[in-house]
């Protein structure tokens, strides 16, 4: 057994006694997810073709594949888009300039402090009444924006900390060899910071799309959004339960794969050894 | 910007916003502390458990979970949260899902703070306890959990802003909170587009920026020196 | 060595990526903008394309009592017509950045809006009103004290209920079906809007029967048609059509097929209604 900081290997008693309480704990668990059972059966929610209706070709064809696009489209182009936004502001926030490193501070604080939703909000009313662009982009617009902002300052701050833990001699061998500090920068230190952020930036997509779900309230059709089109019917309880499945499917898989490349990394070594 | 305040009710969104926070930082603290017992204790089935729910919880949208919570849970199967006779049942009824729905998802990542807080401690203090003869209550009373709730104030930090800042999703069943009161009041006037988002912005930053800072310099206060 | 020289070429490719993807799609965006119609032979009609019985849209298929009206209109003055979604917050942009011609949306003539754009009509005069479920007592919007009523966000009609009747309890959500769901469910005890967009829904196939419209206005919304502002000449063709359209029994036959199956009783004492002067 691995070492646990709380726990010696049980003994002969601790193990009847956690035998004692798993079987409890069981019981308890069994319990809860029969009245769970009961009180959907109660209220027809499992009765089957509420449930087939989710599966349906027409179903997919205009709920949910359409719904999942846009939600893996927002969400792509938004984690691209807050990639360079905190390429940029993360560089700004280490760099040599007072002025500068003040100014990326401010701007990232900011955008880290407010919420998504707001910023969401403020865009599309915004566009809505300027009419910037064709009436239907502007929900899309708007949530690629807020997204962009928010996780753009979180990744300024990966950069930061990213570029802060490498080893001072990286940067003074740059210099040595007669590199400006802004070509360090670029060709030394962000190459090196940037492999190891690349689980954190992973694991950051996780967290745009599910915000991109936020979308909703401004009525873009994202995944939430088209599959409550479905509850039109009276169904509400299982389009939900399918959305829901989808993102944990999508999401635990790049979490995975934030894992996978963490490990891939960590067996290579460190990139500043 | 006094406009605004001469209009609409600034201070019953704000107020709002705030009451949500309170409330569902308090439950998802006892939930998650909850599920924290789970996942480090020596029971395997609620490792499993504890695991599965924060598995599950952490990759499904916030703003899901709070429609689920009144839609589903509320209306689709019926669970009463909030007296049905009472004059304000709708709005209480929705402000309470509001705050299962938000408690029920930061619990996730308040277990994570704690897990990562009692991770923070190096097997050798326990050991070291173990060998002077203190007891599995002692050893935990008197050298891991100390030291583990130091560990985790950062990251509770980090939970508690992310909290205040999602109290905003409550607007997807129409809690008059700060976000709800953003979009209506931009409805009647859209020409305070901005002051309005200047207002909310600073409200908000005004909350979180302190939490932030005094959290922060807490944390480092408290921290152990390894 | 090798795989830490693929993990920064990935690393530059993220990234380049993130720069190409940038500039090309603010550039299709930016050039998709405020393009104005209206000469030649189509004309651009905003329509709502999510209200069943008014304007909604189904695949590449246009219904609603609004689209019949709006094709007669564009048919008489010899135009194809091309529908572009007209949310209720960007109609008057719309018309004032050249996007659409012609606005036929459960748009109310109001004097506030008329100080940003030129109304033809009215074609049709609705009412605000309640859908509650067949076997509800409530008749009109007096029997909503301590009722709960639900409506949909950033519509005025849940507020002008609640300053006559303070006692009613509101719920509000950010689409109908929800509402609906609720209503259903017995959780909610009524719905307010237009009662012509609560007859569409009414109508709907899994609700036959079971809500009805109650059928006791509170309120006058007159639809008009949103034009540019000051544009008579065109404010005068749309009024001619429209006249036409009743005098040939054209309009009659839009409103039996759009609001005959939900039962929905026209208010015949004004409709169809007298056009206003055009200015």
């Amino acid at each position: 057994m691995s070492a646990s900081v709380l726990f010696d290997a049980p003994g002969p008693k601790a193990r009847r006694r956690h035998l004692l309480l798993s079987v409890l704990a069981g019981l308890v668990l069994l319990g809860l997810v029969v009245i769970a059972l009961q009180r959907l059966g109660e209220r027809g929610e499992l009765e089957a073709d509420r449930w087939t209706a989710m599966f349906t070709a027409s179903a997919w064809e205009y709920t949910f594949l359409p719904g999942i696009w846009s939600t893996l489209k927002a969400a792509g182009v938004a984690i691209v888009l807050a990639l360079a936004f905190g390429l940029v502001f993360g560089m700004g926030r280490v760099s040599h300039h007072r002025v500068i490193r003040w100014a990326s501070g401010a701007v990232v604080e900011f955008f880290r402090g407010i919420p998504v939703l707001i910023m969401m909000i403020a865009f599309f009313y915004f566009l809505a009444y300027r009419g910037i662009f064709e009436p239907a982009t502007n929900p899309f617009v708007a949530v690629v924006a807020a997204l962009t902002l928010y996780n753009g300052a979180v990744i300024a701050e990966l950069v930061r900390s990213g570029v802060g833990s490498l080893p001072g001699g990286q940067a003074e061998a740059g210099l040595s060899i007669g590199l400006t500090p802004a070509q360090t920068m670029r060709t030394i230190q962000l190459p090196q910071a940037i492999t190891m952020m690349l689980p954190s930036l992973i694991s950051q997509l996780v967290v745009v799309l599910k915000d991109s779900a936020l979308g909703a309230i401004i009525t873009y059709p994202e995944l939430l959004r088209s599959a409550r089109n479905l509850a039109a019917g009276g169904n509400t309880l299982q389009p939900l339960v399918m959305a829901a499945v989808i993102f944990i499917v999508i999401n635990f898989a790049l979490s995975l794969l934030a894992g996978l490349v963490e490990r891939r990394l960590a067996k290579r070594g460190s990139a500043t050894d | 910007m006094r406009e605004l305040f001469e209009q609409f009710d600034v201070w019953a969104a704000f107020w709002m916003t705030i009451k949500l926070s309170l409330w569902s930082a308090l439950w998802a603290l006892v939930l998650g502390t909850l599920l924290a017992i789970m996942r480090v204790g020596p029971v395997r089935i609620l490792n499993v458990v504890g695991s599965a729910y924060v598995n599950v919880v952490r990759n499904t949208p916030l703003t899901l979970v709070v429609l689920f919570s009144l839609t589903v849970l509320g209306t689709r199967l019926g669970i009463q949260i909030a007296d049905q006779n009472s004059p304000t049942f709708l709005t209480d009824e929705a402000v309470r899902w509001a705050i299962f729905g938000l408690s029920v998802y930061h619990a996730a990542f308040v277990c994570e703070a704690l897990r990562s807080g009692v991770n923070t401690v190096p097997v050798g203090q326990a050991e070291a306890a173990r060998s002077i003869g203190l007891g599995f209550g002692q050893s935990l009373r008197h050298i891991v959990l100390p030291q583990a709730f130091r560990g985790a104030v950062a990251p509770l930090a980090s939970v508690a802003i992310a909290l205040i800042k999602n109290t905003t999703v409550a607007t997807i069943i129409g809690v008059a909170q700060t976000s709800y009161f953003m979009a209506e009041a931009i409805e009647f006037r859209p020409d305070l587009i901005w002051e309005l988002f200047a207002l909310i912005a600073l409200f908000f930053l005004a909350i979180t920026l302190p939490i932030g800072v005094g959290l922060t310099s807490l944390s480092r206060k408290v921290a152990v020196k390894r | 060595m090798k795989q830490q020289r693929i993990l920064a070429l990935s690393s530059a490719a993220v990234l380049a990526l993130g720069l190409s993807a940038c500039g090309g799609d603010s550039e299709s965006e930016g050039g998709s903008g405020g393009d104005g119609g209206g000469s030649g032979d189509t004309v651009k009609v905003g329509i709502k394309f999510d209200q069943p019985g008014l304007g909604f849209q189904e695949g590449g298929e246009y219904s609603g009592f609004d689209v019949d009206v709006a094709n007669y209109v564009a048919e008489e003055m010899g135009k194809e017509v091309e529908f572009v979604q007209a949310p209720s917050p960007q109609r008057e942009t719309l018309i004032e950045t050249g996007q659409v011609d012609m606005i036929f949306a459960t748009y109310s003539i109001t004097d506030e809006r008329k100080e940003k754009v030129s109304f033809a009509g009215p074609y049709f005069i609705a009412g605000q009103d309640l859908l509650v479920t067949s076997d509800s007592d409530i008749s009109g919007v007096d029997d909503l004290d301590g009722k709960r009523l639900c409506s949909v966000s950033g519509s005025t009609s849940a507020k002008n209920v609640q300053e006559e009747v303070p006692g009613v309890q509101l719920r509000e959500f950010d689409t109908y079906s929800e509402c609906l769901d609720g209503l259903v469910n017995g959780q909610l005890d009524a719905l307010t809007t237009d009662n012509t967009i609560l007859a569409g829904y009414a109508a709907q196939e899994q609700y036959k029967g079971k809500l009805e419209v109650v059928g006791n206005t509170f309120s006058e919304e007159r639809y008009g048609v949103g034009i540019k502002k000051g544009d008579t000449e065109m404010c005068q063709q749309i009024n001619e059509a429209l006249t036409k359209m009743v005098d040939d029994g054209e309009w009659q036959k839009a409103v039996d097929a759009n609001f005959g199956p939900a039962n929905f009783e026209v208010d015949t004492e004004v409709n169809p209604p007298e056009q206003d002067e055009c200015s």
